[in-house]
């Protein structure tokens, strides 16, 4: 699983955050959420998932391996 | 986990294979097309949107679109090869007319006639408009991308902007024209900018942020008339006899939900003045009536937390409820929704967020930083002292906090107690 995460479209919602705090996280200034981790691991599929479908600027892109 | 899906999960049941149309092409449409493909729905997928353009996103249209900073292309939400890839097929410029309940079928403008198993109504809303002035050129309204667009023409060549509303729209759009080099003057019956949302602290804020960048803020102020010279606007007139001129006006004072098409129909609403105003009346899980939802903003849900129909105009409520209706429709049991509601709004360098249900008539304190620094969070509370909604700047890592004691509808003093024990 590889994640694109577009941080010029992003709103800093901090959804993406909540729902998979160990792949993203958020700058404290503007709230952009960058990657902790570009290729997570397979159990975190459902939670990427969310955050994806989360994302209220469609900033998140999940590509299958 | 509860609520996790695997794909397919509905393929085997009859709801699989249901017929679902879905009218509006906007971001609640798109999303409630994505989350039916997410949760396994192999049925026929049909969306019709009104405009020609294929589906875009709004925020971005007062702030990156009118800025130029953005093509428009930047602000779609979906190729038509993506929209293909999903087997969904998006009629655009087609506008529905009208709704049979009892026969399951809608008619297009066109007099076409389409049969569904269920229907997704997200119709959204339009621009609210004045009793005049609307006719004439350089005066206009912000809904659309053919709006952003026409506005961006005008201030090509335009010298001064009027505003009229200093809600978020109206600021975003004056903070624009600002950066343009634009003269820039915004006009509010409120005292002060985006007042019955932020309340007066932030709203003062935003008035001083705008003041500082140049605008030149009547407010306190109706307008009577917009002046025109040979069918051009010149002007707009104050409600104190005096005339700001201006060669461009953005008329900015709310939207109302897209349901004049549902008027013949048995689909309920609700009366303008009631909770929800105007919007078709849902129970929790966007269900208006015999296999019809309504979804986004043109959607009023039953909050059995508020105990009252919610309109919420978010984009980021367009997602919540796409999902929770897909799941509806095939029967598969709801998503608990982790989030509130959510809006956020870019004005010169300052973004300012929000969580839950700030207003002008909540209780008001600065929990984090300070206003004058515009750096902070600052809460608002109900008369039983609970967090209701949360608004800040340049703090986002406490915001994400202070968000979930939204989610909890905590206690404010409890609030600060474990703040400060953490």
């Amino acid at each position: 699983m590889k994640i694109e995460l577009d941080q010029d479209v992003c709103v800093g919602s901090g959804n993406c955050v909540v729902a998979a705090p160990d792949v993203f996280d958020q700058r404290d200034d503007d709230g952009i959420a960058f990657l902790i981790e570009e290729n997570p691991s397979a159990e975190r599929e459902s939670a990427v998932k969310e955050a994806e479908a989360m994302c209220p600027a469609l900033a998140i892109r999940v590509h299958k391996k | 986990m509860t609520g996790e899906v695997s794909a397919g999960e509905a393929s085997a049941g009859d709801a699989a294979a249901k017929k679902v149309v879905i009218v509006g092409a906007g971001p609640a449409g798109i999303a409630a097309a994505d989350a039916l493909r997410a949760a396994g729905h192999a049925g026929e997928i049909l969306i019709f949107g009104e405009e020609r353009h294929t589906p875009y996103d709004r925020p971005p249209l007062s702030k990156q679109i009118l800025a130029g900073t953005w093509l428009p292309e930047k602000a779609q939400l979906r190729t038509s090869e993506e929209l293909a890839a999903a087997d969904v097929t998006l009629h655009l410029s087609a506008r529905v007319a009208s709704v049979d309940v009892d026969a399951h079928q809608v008619t297009l403008e066109s007099g076409e006639q389409v049969a569904y198993d269920a229907l997704i109504l997200a119709s959204g809303v339009t621009a609210r408009q004045l009793p005049f002035g609307h006719h004439l050129d350089g005066v206009h309204v912000m809904r659309t991308l053919d709006d952003a667009l026409a506005l961006q023409t005008n201030l090509e060549t335009a010298q001064h902007l009027a505003v009229i509303g200093a809600g978020f729209l109206g600021a975003e759009v004056a903070a624009v024209a600002r950066s343009l080099g634009k003269e820039v003057t915004m006009i509010d019956p409120l005292e002060l900018p985006m007042q019955n949302v932020v309340g007066d602290e932030v709203g003062s804020m935003i008035a001083d942020l705008h003041r500082h960048h140049g605008v030149n803020l009547e407010l306190g102020h109706g307008v009577t008339s917009i002046e025109d010279n040979l069918g051009r606007a010149t002007g707009v007139t104050l409600d104190d006899g005096r005339t700001v001129s201006a060669d461009a006006i953005l008329v900015a004072v709310g939207a109302r939900p897209a349901v004049d098409w549902l008027q013949s129909s048995s689909v309920p609403l609700t009366v303008p003045k009631e909770p929800g105003a105007g919007g078709v009346r849902c129970d929790s899980s966007g269900r208006a009536t015999d296999d019809v939802w309504a979804i986004g903003d043109v959607a009023a849900w039953w909050d059995p937390t508020q105990k009252r129909y919610v309109r919420v105009e978010h984009r980021q409520t367009a997602n919540e409820h796409a999902r929770s209706c897909a799941r509806d429709i095939l029967g598969l049991t709801p998503t608990p929704t982790m989030t509130v509601p959510y809006f956020w709004s870019d004005q010169y360098d300052i973004k300012l967020r929000s969580f839950g249900f700030p207003s002008r008539h909540a209780g008001f304190h600065v929990v984090e930083g300070a206003l004058g620094d515009r750096k902070f969070v600052a809460v608002y509370t109900d008369e039983s002292d609970r967090i209701v909604g949360i608004i800040g700047a340049g703090m986002f890592k406490a915001m994400n906090w202070w968000r979930q004691q939204v989610l909890d509808r905590q206690v404010l003093g409890e609030a600060l107690l474990e703040k400060q024990g953490s």
